[in-house]
């Protein structure tokens, strides 16, 4: 599209959103000192997107945000909204507002005031209606007389993010909202911002270290790890079909086993892990020959008696099958098992079996097989640190964490 | 002064819980008993000098020292001191609020400067604030009196670019007066300015950048009202010992310059006329007062302070 001249804030003319508004960083490095904090980051969020960046503390999530919002200057590398480049500009000049992790709501002014005060900047009509409507959306009406002091943590919340909202930004950035507010609030807030979001149809960049509060809200996920962002995607595509092995550690368990490629059969790759031979489909394969991590998630196995024939076993048939594991642990938590099989080479797998009691039950001790189907294997390269990015590293493998 | 962040949120929740786990009787009594002292001190050096000052202005104005004074309630000692010394009380008031509006110009950029700029050199900057004090105010004011003397650089230089005639003079002129009360009570205007900008969450500040307040904007949207406590408080430093002041005139001015702090003086001291002196204290104290409170309520920081 052809980039019309910037909307200067001032004026009142209002970014709305629009289509094509994409937001793109390309190759965007920052650098504090010595301390590169983001690493050439490439990035498209397209138009009215829920997109969330997701990753653990300290990878960058923050400064990226910062960037775009023009908190923080780009070492190097451009951002564009709608193909208008704004890396430079003044953070007043940009058509994104923010939503702060501490909220930072102006504590002199009531709450009327807190959400009118971008309009108010660019000199908006009808303030008095657009607050009033904004404060209905967020579910504050009758809270305009009030100082942010004397509101809940969640209610601030939702004033920050009616303060920033109103302004109908091109990109609006979320910088882990909710990470101050209790499990059942967050949860109730999640809902809500999606409900929001849905409803305005405004892009939202949605920064959390929370893997579930990203799978649950976002259309787009970027899992971002030191400064690099590892995989991009829908949450099912990240989630089936991870690219590294941080990747599927950190969004939810993933079971890595060693193996090595020996042959390809039609779409599928055949490997042999510690003397068994399994499939996987070469659209799973991060690599497709010699040493990889053979991946599968732990829900997708099921247990069966060791020795049971196919028919017999509850599990798929034409499945990935992985013999002479023996129960070490099992624990009920509810609506599933969870249990650890130790496998003859020492390593502990994970396996989640609904209590649906369609299924055997094990006891520690026992012998058992482990099988899936084989669509349900991934491939990743070898390469790479089996316990990247997994957060309960000493629970799946039984040894302490490094 | 903190008030705005915690005071709502500790005295609404946390106040009442406290109370209920303390057993009452015994709380409140150690209240009481930790107010003691400085009750007695109070009442001891404030409350019984006031009420000796407002009696001794409504003593018979024809008693003197030697003869004794007689309590003959005489309010016209009021109504006299008021049309007799109309003048000096106007000009109190007229060179304190110069010199508080004038340290607050030049004291604002100053703290704004070492909260925000300095960096590291803020600890230095503020000892040099503070620096003066470790001479006495006696001596900082005589050493104006050289600074602005009719042969000084500052008298010479403002004549060589005929801001002032060939004879045109600082000393003994109001403006003279002036900048010494500004000069003195400079610090006392700094330091609280400085000890409540430094407190602001520059977060805050960039929440306004984000919402389209340029520098311009978000200074006086966010930063300036945030630091009013301290503008409030730093404005009453000044303005009232100003007020009060009567050295700057003795030293800087002349009979022409002199303020009501001079005029006490001299009835009290060498006029020994004490209930003239008396009224015009009690005048001096309800004027500062009224002034005092009209402004608090007018700046709207009664919840700040
Ligand atoms: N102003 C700064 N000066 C030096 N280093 C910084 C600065 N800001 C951030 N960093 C460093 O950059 C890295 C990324 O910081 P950032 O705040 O972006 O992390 P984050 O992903 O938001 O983490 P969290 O989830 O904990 O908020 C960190 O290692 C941090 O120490
Ligand atoms: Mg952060």
């Amino acid at each position: 599209m052809t980039s019309r001249p910037h909307p200067d804030p001032e004026q009142g003319s209002g970014h709305t959103a629009e289509a094509g508004a994409d937001l793109r960083l390309s190759a965007v490095t920052k650098r504090f000192g010595e301390f590169t904090a983001v690493n050439a980051l490439d990035l498209v969020v397209e138009q009215g997107r829920f997109f969330a960046l997701l990753g653990p503390s300290g990878c960058g999530k923050t400064t990226t945000l910062r960037m775009v919002a023009g908190l923080e200057e780009p070492t190097s590398g451009t951002i564009t909204i709608a193909g208008r480049d704004i890396s430079r500009l003044r953070p007043y000049k940009r058509p994104v507002n923010t939503v702060f992790q501490s909220y930072a709501l102006f504590p002199h002014l009531d709450i009327f005031e807190n959400v009118a005060f971008g309009l108010r900047r660019r000199g908006i009509s009808e303030v008095r209606s657009k607050v009033h409507d904004m404060l209905e959306l967020v579910e504050l009406g009758g809270y305009e007389k009030r100082r942010p002091a004397q509101l809940s943590g969640g209610q601030q919340q939702r004033v920050a993010l009616a303060r920033a909202l109103i302004n109908r930004p091109q990109v609006l950035l979320l910088d882990e909202p909710l990470g101050a507010l209790d499990l059942k609030l967050r949860r109730q807030m999640q809902i809500e911002l999606k409900r929001i979001q849905t409803e305005v149809g405004i892009t939202f960049v949605h920064v959390t270290h929370d893997q579930e509060e990203a799978m649950t809200m976002a259309d787009t996920i970027a899992v971002m790890n030191q400064g690099v962002i590892d995989q991009m995607g829908s949450p099912a595509e990240l989630y089936d079909n991870p690219a590294t092995t941080f990747v599927s550690n950190f969004l939810g368990q993933s079971n890595l086993v060693r193996a090595a490629v020996v042959a390809t059969r039609g779409d599928d790759l055949v490997v042999e892990a510690y003397g068994c031979t399994l499939a996987a489909p070469g659209s799973r394969a991060r690599r497709t020959e010699g040493t990889v991590w053979l991946g599968v998630r732990p829900e997708k196995v099921f247990l069966a008696r060791a020795g049971a024939e196919a028919a017999e076993a509850s599990g798929p048939a034409g499945a990935n099958v992985l013999t002479g594991g023996v129960v070490s642990d099992v624990s009920f938590i509810g609506v599933s098992t969870q249990y650890l099989v130790r496998m003859p080479w020492g390593q502990e797998l994970t396996v989640f079996e609904q209590n649906s009691g369609a299924h055997d039950t094990f006891r520690p001790g026992e012998s058992v097989d482990l099988r899936w189907s084989a669509d349900h294997t991934f491939l990743l390269d070898a390469d790479q640190d089996a316990h990247a990015g997994d957060q309960s590293y000493a629970e799946l493998v039984g040894t302490p964490s490094a | 002064m903190s008030a705005v962040q915690t005071g709502a949120v500790v005295g609404g929740s946390l106040g009442p819980h406290t109370d209920r786990v303390e057993p009452r009787p015994k709380g409140s009594r150690t209240g009481y008993l930790l107010l003691l002292p400085g009750m007695l001190w109070l009442l001891l050096f404030f409350a019984v000098p006031t009420i000796q000052l407002l009696a001794t202005s409504l003593y018979d104005p024809n008693g003197s020292l030697e003869s004794g004074y007689a309590m003959t309630w005489h309010f016209g000692t009021y109504l006299d001191v008021l049309s007799a010394y109309r003048a000096p009380f106007l000009r109190s008031l007229g060179y304190a609020v110069s010199a508080t509006v004038l340290a607050l110009v030049f004291g604002y950029p100053l703290a704004y400067a070492i909260a925000f700029k300095a960096g590291r050199w803020r600890n230095l900057m503020l000892v040099l604030v503070i620096a003066p004090f470790f001479t006495s105010f006696l001596v900082r004011t005589l050493a104006w009196k050289s600074i602005l003397a009719d042969n000084g650089f500052i008298v010479s230089g403002l004549q060589a670019v005929h801001v002032l005639g060939p004879d045109g003079r600082l000393l003994a002129t109001s403006v003279a007066v002036v900048t010494g009360l500004t000069y003195n009570f400079l610090p006392f205007m700094v330091l609280p300015i400085y000890a409540s900008l430094e407190k602001i969450d520059l977060r805050l500040v960039e929440a306004g950048k984000d919402l389209y307040a340029n520098g311009v904007t978000s200074f006086r949207k966010i930063t300036l009202p945030l630091s009013m406590p301290g503008v409030v408080a730093g404005t009453l430093l000044t303005f009232i010992p100003a007020a009060g002041d009567y050295i700057n005139a003795q030293l800087l001015g002349t009979p022409q310059q002199y303020m009501i702090g001079n005029v006490i003086d001299n009835t009290f001291l060498v006029q020994l006329d004490y209930p003239v002196a008396a009224a015009c204290s009690v005048i001096l104290m309800a004027a500062i007062v009224l002034m005092v409170l009209v402004y608090v309520r007018r700046a709207g920081t009664e919840d700040l302070l």
